[in-house]
């Protein structure tokens, strides 16, 4: 039973970085109909800019996913601006090859400057600390991980539902040209949510090395479950996402615990394609 | 015996009724007009005849088969096929290929089929289109596309879904002198049309819906001096400008 | 009436000179320049490989409309068919291509029948779930070699082992043949009534319906052909590379190259997968060449680049390049006559 807790604890602790990355995502496609294929190297981006931070001036991770929402706040924006908005009103697929085309260009130049080496940050503040909870250990890294995840979601939430900013964004995603009559910047609405998306995966990313090493490949695998979460949770629904993250955390940790860890992929994805023929619209989808 | 017995169909979409209990029947060879205001639900009985709706309550029989349920490409390969009010083109294909698959659901010899596609493309005046994507055509001629494309399916029932809606009137009498030609060839038609006096002209039987029942089934003649007909739809102006228009034809 | 003649006096013209390709291809080995020097013919080998199995993914995906990111699990069935019959059973790997190619189809209808319900980014998500699903099985079922793979034995080489060693000719010219099979078959489709049929579910699938198509009929027969011709293609990669892992055949980016390729070079037309695979391979094989040492990525930055630039710029592809520069070409030509 205890180990049963433990191993359910460490899944939702996961889930709720898959939840921030795929709440990004979430908000990506929810109003632009794009799936942003580079979201994983995004990631991946942040991971590097908080670990350089770490080992060129000292700087703890808990410090520098603020650098790194930021950073990667800015990369989304290039990236709408560079990319995504010559594809906008063209067939969705020419979106995510473009996507995909950025995520291959990405990850090589990472792997040509930074080598495809594991990299690590020693003497992190919250670096090796657990707390014991009865029998159960929690630890600390990915715990305040998950509190921020939680954290940033709630504010994104609250930002799309209770400002006028996010009525905007919805205007928006229901209908851009009706929006644009009245009087909302659609094309600064694009920039700003594909950047609030990046930063999103910016800040889980920048958390993540005081207790996981960073290497170019770290970032694919994180993309592809932000994927299913969102596609599980249902087009744009937040909650979906956050709901969706938690149970793609917690049976990746029960499959990977209780029958081989091989096995926790094909179990996520399994759950995924299991949700989406009950359901082809996902969990809060219409 | 009728071609297409519809029998007290019922077509609920949750709590919305579009269709309640409508009856009516199309004899093998004539043309119905199937009138009403918007929202009369014309458009949602094509879509239980055709396949696309089930509907809720009620039979259809065509041809001396019970086709209530059938998939659409069912009841198309039956013989019962029909155009859209919007238009839905192949957008990315040309006029002719548009029409070419409409031919193959008869044809499966290739040279048949084109032969069949050039017969319908000249009969709905698009051979100067001929070559050109389909997305790319003048409203009109989407609309006459519409049309091109389910003739060469060789239908039994046509069923026009608005075809003369936002043409010119030139366009309107052609389309008009094909539809004529078409119940000369033994062709079955089922209208739906705004523009009263071309259905008026060639119809053999009206069938007026009103929120979504039947108010009135009968001859374009009687149609035009029925009351409910002419509160819920006409209008008093229109039927006596029809019938005194009728009288100067007569005395001609 | 003059309309059809015409017509069938262009695909007369269209046929003919993909009958002079064919032959310039079969004639190309026995120039010296290519057949002295091995990395040029694989490069050709790859050429003809990589367009053939493009065009097998364009059936469903140019074609039909039904863009999959799932055809690297079809290709992986192909190789691992070969591989188990020349590796674990010793034999030919004829019997093991043909397994294959009939287990693909069916894989392919068994897991596209829930698929097609999906719309949209959904069907395609659900395309990279099942290439994951693959991929990790494949890791660790120990009948297929898990993540070791299979390693080929030496034997002996000629077409009934489908294995050269001596020269690369032998494959260039099975790659041939798969090239005419696959884009015959397409060419032969195009003007057949399922090829029509194809093409209106892709722009239209009720109004399709609405004219008699069986659309998920055709969605399924499109695939399950599809798929068996990737296996087809899948085989000859592993009778080339003489080993087979999951990773090599079965992963999103293996997916990821033949969408890529038929959509650079333009979906849904005869002459995209060969065109983009034209381009594409001897960019990816040469930069590989070039700059593969120095600190490894540099293939794949340029590849990254080019994608995006193709994708955004022209998401018709290079036939839709080649379109524009004849139209431009044909009105600066009647401009200058008047």
């Amino acid at each position: 039973m205890e180990t049963f807790l433990q191993v359910l604890i460490d899944g939702m602790l996961s889930g709720m970085l898959y939840a921030l990355v795929a709440a990004g995502l979430c908000l990506i496609w929810g109003v632009m109909d794009v799936i942003n294929f580079a979201h994983g190297e995004y990631l991946m981006v942040a991971m590097y800019v908080s670990y350089w931070l770490g080992f060129l001036l000292n700087i703890d991770p808990l410090v520098s996913t603020i650098a790194a929402g930021a950073f990667i706040f800015l990369l989304g924006a290039l990236t709408y601006k560079l990319i995504i908005r010559f594809t906008i009103g063209k067939p969705g697929l020419v979106a995510l090859l473009a996507t995909f085309g950025l995520a291959v260009l990405i990850k090589n130049l990472c792997m040509n400057q930074f080598s495809p080496n594991f990299r690590i940050i020693s003497n992190t503040w919250l670096g090796g600390k657990t707390i014991h909870l009865g029998g159960l250990i929690i630890a600390v890294p990915q715990l305040t991980a998950g509190i921020l995840a939680l954290v940033v979601i709630g504010i994104l939430y609250w930002l799309v539902n209770n400002t006028r900013f996010g009525w905007a964004v919805q205007a928006t995603a229901m209908d851009r040209d009706a929006a644009e009559l009245v009087g909302i910047n659609t094309d600064r609405i694009y920039v700003l949510v594909f950047g609030i998306g990046g930063a999103c995966v910016g800040i889980g990313g920048g958390i993540m090395p005081s207790y996981l090493a960073v290497h170019p490949e770290v970032g694919s695998m994180f993309g592809l479950i932000a994927f299913v979460c969102v596609a599980m949770g249902g087009f744009g629904s937040i909650p979906g996402a956050l709901l969706s993250g938690l149970l793609v955390g917690v049976v990746e940790a029960l499959a990977g615990f209780y029958i081989a860890p091989v096995f926790k992929y094909i179990a996520v994805f399994g759950l995924y394609l299991a949700v989406i023929f009950i359901r082809p619209k996902g969990i809060f989808g219409w | 015996m009728a071609l297409l017995d519809v029998s007290d169909v019922t077509m609920k979409f949750g709590e919305l009724v579009a269709n309640r209990g409508v009856s009516f029947t199309v004899e093998t060879g004539s043309i119905v007009g199937l009138i009403g205001p918007n929202g009369a639900g014309k458009t949602t009985l094509f879509n239980c005849i055709s396949g696309l709706c089930k509907p809720t309550e009620g039979k259809i029989c065509f041809d001396g088969n019970d086709i209530t349920g059938w998939k659409p490409y069912q009841i198309a390969a039956k013989g019962a096929v029909r155009t859209f009010q919007v238009v839905r083109p192949l957008k990315d294909m040309t006029v002719f290929d548009n029409v070419l698959v409409g031919a193959f659901l008869k044809c499966s010899d290739n040279r048949k089929a084109f032969q069949k596609a050039d017969e319908c493309i000249g009969l709905c005046r698009l051979e100067t289109v001929r070559e050109r994507l389909a997305g790319e055509l003048s409203i009109g001629g989407k609309k006459r596309l519409e049309m091109a494309r389910a003739l060469a399916t060789s239908p039994k029932l046509l069923m026009l879904d608005e075809v003369m809606a936002g043409l010119t009137s030139t366009e309107v009498n052609e389309s008009v002198e094909v539809i004529q030609k078409l119940k000369q060839a033994g062709l079955t038609l089922m209208v739906v049309e705004h523009v009263l006096d071309a259905i008026m002209s060639i119809a053999d039987k009206i069938v007026v819906l009103d929120g979504g029942i039947k108010i009135a089934e009968d001859t374009p003649g009687r149609i035009i001096d029925d009351e409910r007909v002419i509160e819920a739809y006409l209008g008093a102006k229109y039927s006596q400008r029809y019938k005194r228009r009728n009288e100067i034809g007569a005395v001609d | 009436m003059a309309g059809n003649s015409l017509d069938f006096k262009n695909s007369k013209i269209k046929d003919f000179c993909w009958l002079g390709l064919v032959a310039f291809l079969a004639l190309l080995p026995l120039v010296p320049a290519v057949a002295a020097d091995s990395f040029r013919l694989h490069v050709m080998i790859l050429i003809l490989l990589f367009a053939s199995m493009s065009q097998a993914w364009n059936i469903i995906g140019g074609y039909c409309g039904q863009v999959s990111f799932g055809h690297s699990v079809f290709f992986g069935i192909g190789a691992y068919g070969a591989g188990l019959a020349v590796v674990t059973y010793g034999g030919t790997p004829w019997p093991g291509i043909a397994i294959g190619m009939i287990l693909a189809a069916i894989v392919a209808i068994i897991i596209s029948y829930p698929c097609f319900k999906l719309s949209g980014h959904y069907f395609a998500i659900a395309t990279f779930a099942i290439v994951e699903i693959f991929n990790r099985i494949f890791l660790v079922w120990d009948w297929v070699g898990g993540a070791l793979g299979l390693d080929y034995p030496i034997i002996g080489e000629g077409l009934g082992n489908l294995m050269w060693h001596q020269s690369k000719v032998g494959y260039y010219y099975s790659a041939l043949v798969i090239f005419i099979i696959i884009f015959g078959t397409v060419r032969w489709l195009e003007g057949h009534r399922f090829g029509y049929y194809m093409r209106a579910v892709r722009e239209g699938q009720e109004t399709a319906e609405s004219l008699g198509v069986n659309s998920s009929a055709v969605k399924l027969t499109a695939m399950a052909l599809s798929a068996s011709m990737a296996a087809m293609c899948g085989a000859f990669f592993v009778q080339y590379n003489l080993r087979v892992d999951p990773p090599m055949v079965m992963s999103l980016d293996m997916s990821m190259k033949f969408v890529l390729i038929t959509i650079l070079g333009g979906a849904g037309t005869l002459l995209g997968p060969l065109l983009g695979a034209s381009v594409l391979i001897p960019l990816q094989e040469y930069t590989r060449a070039l700059w593969g040492g120095l600190g490894g990525g540099v293939d794949l930055i340029i590849f990254g680049a080019l994608i995006i630039l193709m994708v955004v710029k022209q998401p018709d592809g290079m036939i839709g390049i080649l379109r524009d520069v004849s139209k431009w070409a044909s009105t600066k030509r009647s401009r200058k006559e008047i």
